[in-house]
């Protein structure tokens, strides 16, 4: 074991610690748990930051990364090895996995209102409703009150922090997937995190049953792979030509299908579930009942990344056999589902009112851009993303969560009763929250693929220019989706922070605290900087100037270093136009909307898509009605009438009623008439007896002398005349 | 000298009125009485044989003496009952004394 993968294997480690302490010890002081979480994401964050500095500096880190693995299961003659591995791909996951974190732990303290006093009618699992103080002229004025299960959030995060640097770090599948539950578990916890909302349970469970279809079918893959290589490492399975060849060659079950595919495909149900790819996208949006940092625990940072970051991870698996020409089947399945959820999800999201529902959407479709580009070979292009979007996107999602948190202000400083979380309340916050504004300006910029500037333009062209390259169907569905994204991006930018404010709410609303800002400022510079490390070369004027460092490092944890594309300039101008035109005409579309007015591209697109739009296609009814529904009657009817109540009752029933007439004949005929009877005629017959004698108790104590001197008489008599007169008479006839 | 028998006689007429008096009587007193009466002819008999059978020992007058000592005592602890049931239910009469009757 090195100095590296020592400091590598630790990591993981404090926010597991974190939670323990937290839950076991430190529950009831707020201010010590805190302290004890962020503490433990800052080791964490510091032993991330070394492993990556030291990952830079190492030449040749793809093909001898940072590995170490002991033996832990013994399987018949060979033994199943867990460790750890650092290479480029875990490199940049745990760089940008660290900072979110960190970033996302600082946050919260802010977000639960830390230092604010206690509310007046706060319970546990509601989230707070704000505390009423008096100052000292006699004014009364609600302010922002304390979360009321404080420490219990940051134990969770904690062990969410612990379930994703695990899941980075660990160097086989089997750890990966724990560290993959972990996190399901945690996401489960955290949606349902105010569980006296009925919409926060139904959320939490929809999220957990979702994403455990996903999980079911990445467990058989994982099964499958093992069946056929006997061993779950990465460096055995994904950096082995000899055993991808092998995969590639083996036909599987399935007609058509190479091992490697069924594999692969697997897998990538997986990533379906967890990074909620259609048709298992329906989880994300409702996952919005969580706290917001949560949110961004979730959308940005891990859980969804996780996903992303397996398939990426498992990417030499799906492309195994693709050397004969053209691309393998969970590749094709990959290109068109992203390609397909990227497009899909910006349309919905065009429509939603809820600010954290839009970013919601906006991560389904994102990470769905991840995926087409994985599935038509960009690799880089999706790992580059993957970073990208991590950064802008928990800075968006944090900096909604700062504007919920000035309209929550607001609003319970008015008393106005407003959805603080409608964008069409907000309006004019710009002035109010200078800071959440241009960070929250930044993230959208970046989401949008503002050109030049920010990070994602340069990750976002990356992967048009390798759908312009391979596959032209991909490119423009999602160059559609790109352009949709610039739209929404701009609406949700114009109607919450530009205009006049629509509500008074918002217009009492104040800026957050340094604790929730800085976390932004920070991540707004990620959103911006991270993306000048992926530069093409061939980019024109600027090309070169700073190395492609991405594609370098990146690029070499595969066995065979990608080719960096040709430049053309059709991706260019399209990744330009669309994101100059979404951002100008949502802009333009959305400015100076007054209160109470119909939302413009709902009048545009009239009533029928509108509400289709609204609904979400629909999904979650058609949902409902084909598992929801079936599920129920199986379970109401199906299970518990027939089954329970008709089969196994009846059953049960009819021994206790043949049990029950053996019973009674034993009663009736044997026990009463003769174990009974016996032993009444003993009680009886003594009784009776008792009955008879006693009328010679008279009590006079003469009489008894009488008797007594009678008996006397008798029994004298009898024993000195009659027994020696009989004595006499027998020992005659014995003569 | 008066025949042993006499003596016998005597006190088995004694016995019989004492037995009389036991069995007669309501009076609890009274019953008391009969059962000294008893005792004594008892003790009637114990000195009648000691003098004609054996004159030379002293069993039969120490006999005597306890019998004595063990009928006052009786008496004593006999009269202390009687009050206190005479207090308890104003009557001394044998035949109302019968708690004890099922």
């Amino acid at each position: 074991m090195t100095r590296e993968t020592l400091i590598i294997s630790l990591i993981p480690l404090p926010p597991l610690l974190a939670f323990f302490m937290i839950i076991l010890f430190s529950n009831r002081n707020k201010a010590l748990s805190h302290t004890i979480a962020v503490g433990a994401a800052f080791l964490s964050w510091l032993g991330s930051m070394v492993v990556c500095f030291w990952a830079i500096q190492t030449e040749h880190l793809g093909a001898e990364p940072f590995h170490f693995q002991i033996p832990w299961l013994p399987m018949g003659d060979t033994w199943l090895n867990i460790g750890v591995l650092v290479d480029p791909l875990s490199a940049i996951t745990l760089f940008f996995v660290a900072w979110t974190v960190l970033m996302i732990f600082v946050y919260s303290i802010g977000y639960h209102n830390f230092g604010q006093p206690k509310g007046d009618h706060d319970r546990p699992g509601l989230p707070p409703h704000g505390a009423t103080l008096s100052d000292v002229h006699g004014h009364k004025h609600t302010v922002p009150s304390i979360e009321p299960m404080y420490s219990r959030f940051f134990a969770f995060i904690g062990l969410f922090a612990f379930g994703m640097y695990l899941l980075v770090l660990s160097d086989n599948f089997l750890t990966l997937f724990v560290g993959w539950e972990v996190m399901g578990l945690c996401s489960y916890l955290l949606i349902g995190f105010w569980y006296g909302k009925p919409s926060a349970r139904a959320a939490m469970i929809k999220a957990f049953l979702t994403t455990r279809v996903g999980d079911v079918f990445m467990l058989l893959g994982i099964a499958y792979l093992y069946s056929q290589l006997g061993t779950l490492s990465y460096r055995d399975v994904l950096y082995n030509a000899a055993n991808l060849e092998k995969l590639a060659s083996t036909s599987s079950y399935i007609v058509g299908l190479s091992a490697a595919s069924l594999i692969g495909i697997l897998l990538f149900i997986g990533t379906i579930g967890k990074s909620a790819q259609w048709p298992l996208h329906v989880w994300l949006p409702d996952a919005m009942e969580g706290p917001t940092p949560v949110s961004a625990m979730i959308h940005a940072a891990t859980m969804v990344s996780a996903g992303v970051y397996m398939v990426i991870r498992a990417y030499p698996i799906m492309s195994a056999g693709m050397e004969h020409g053209h691309l393998t089947p969970p590749m094709i399945a990959m290109g068109i589902i992203g390609a397909f959820t990227a497009l899909f999800a910006a349309t919905i999201a065009v429509l939603q009112r809820d600010v954290k529902r839009v970013l919601a959407y906006s991560t389904i479709s994102q990470l769905g851009y991840m995926i087409a580009a994985l599935g038509i070979g960009g690799y880089v292009a999706a790992a580059f993303h993957l970073v990208t979007h991590a950064f802008f996107k928990a800075n968006l999602f944090l900096g909604s969560g700062s504007v919920i948190h000035g309209m929550e202000h607001g609003v319970l400083h008015t008393g106005e009763h407003v959805d603080p979380q409608d964008m069409y309340n907000m309006g004019g916050l710009r002035r109010k929250m200078p800071v959440t504004f241009w960070t929250f300006l930044i993230g959208g910029l970046a989401l949008s693929g503002f050109p030049l500037v920010t990070a994602g333009f340069w990750s976002k062209d990356e992967i048009l220019a390798d759908g312009f390259a391979h596959a032209p169907l991909v490119f423009i569905v999602l160059a559609l989706a790109a352009l949709l994204t610039a739209f929404y991006t701009a609406r949700q930018i114009t109607l919450v922070f530009l205009g006049e404010p629509r509500t008074k709410a918002a217009h009492h609303a104040v800026e957050s605290k340094p604790t929730m800002t800085l976390p932004l400022v920070i991540l707004a510079i990620f959103s911006v900087g991270f993306g000048w490390l992926g530069i093409s070369e061939h980019f024109p004027l600027i090309g070169g100037l700073i190395p492609n460092f991405i594609h370098e490092f990146v690029g070499s944890t595969l066995l065979e270093m990608p080719e960096a594309l040709p430049f053309s300039i059709v991706p260019l101008l399209t990744s330009l136009v669309v994101a100059l035109g979404g951002l100008t005409l949502g802009w333009w579309v959305y400015q100076g909307i007054k209160a109470g007015v119909m939302d413009p591209v709902e009048k545009l697109l009239g009533p029928s898509i509108s509400s289709l739009l609204k609904n979400k296609y629909y999904f979650d009814e058609l949902y409902h009605f084909l598992f929801v529904r079936p599920a129920n009657w199986i379970a109401v009817t199906f299970t518990s009438l027939w089954m329970d109540r008709i089969v196994i009752d009846g059953i049960l029933h009819g021994v206790a009623s043949l049990t029950g007439t053996l019973g009674h004949f034993f009663r009736n005929y044997i026990d009463k008439p003769i174990v009974n009877g016996s032993g009444d005629l003993v009680a009886d017959s003594t009784k009776k007896l008792g009955g008879e004698f006693r009328t010679i108790q008279t009590g006079r104590i003469q009489q008894y002398m009488v008797l007594a001197l009678v008996s006397i008489g008798v029994f004298s008599g009898f024993y000195y005349f009659v027994v020696p007169i009989l004595r006499s008479f027998l020992f005659t006839m014995g003569r | 000298m008066v025949p042993l028998s006499w003596y016998l006689i005597f006190a088995a007429g004694l016995f019989s009125v004492g037995l009389f008096g036991v069995l007669a009587r309501k009076n609890a007193i009274g019953i008391l009485m009969g059962i000294e009466l008893m005792l004594n002819a008892v003790n009637v008999n114990l000195v009648a044989f000691w003098r004609y059978r054996e004159p030379a020992g002293i069993a039969g007058q120490v006999f005597a003496v306890i019998v004595f000592a063990v009928a006052a005592a009786e008496v004593a602890v006999g009269l202390a009952l009687f009050i206190s049931i005479y207090r308890r239910r104003n009557t001394i009469a044998a035949d109302q004394i019968d708690l004890m009757k099922w």
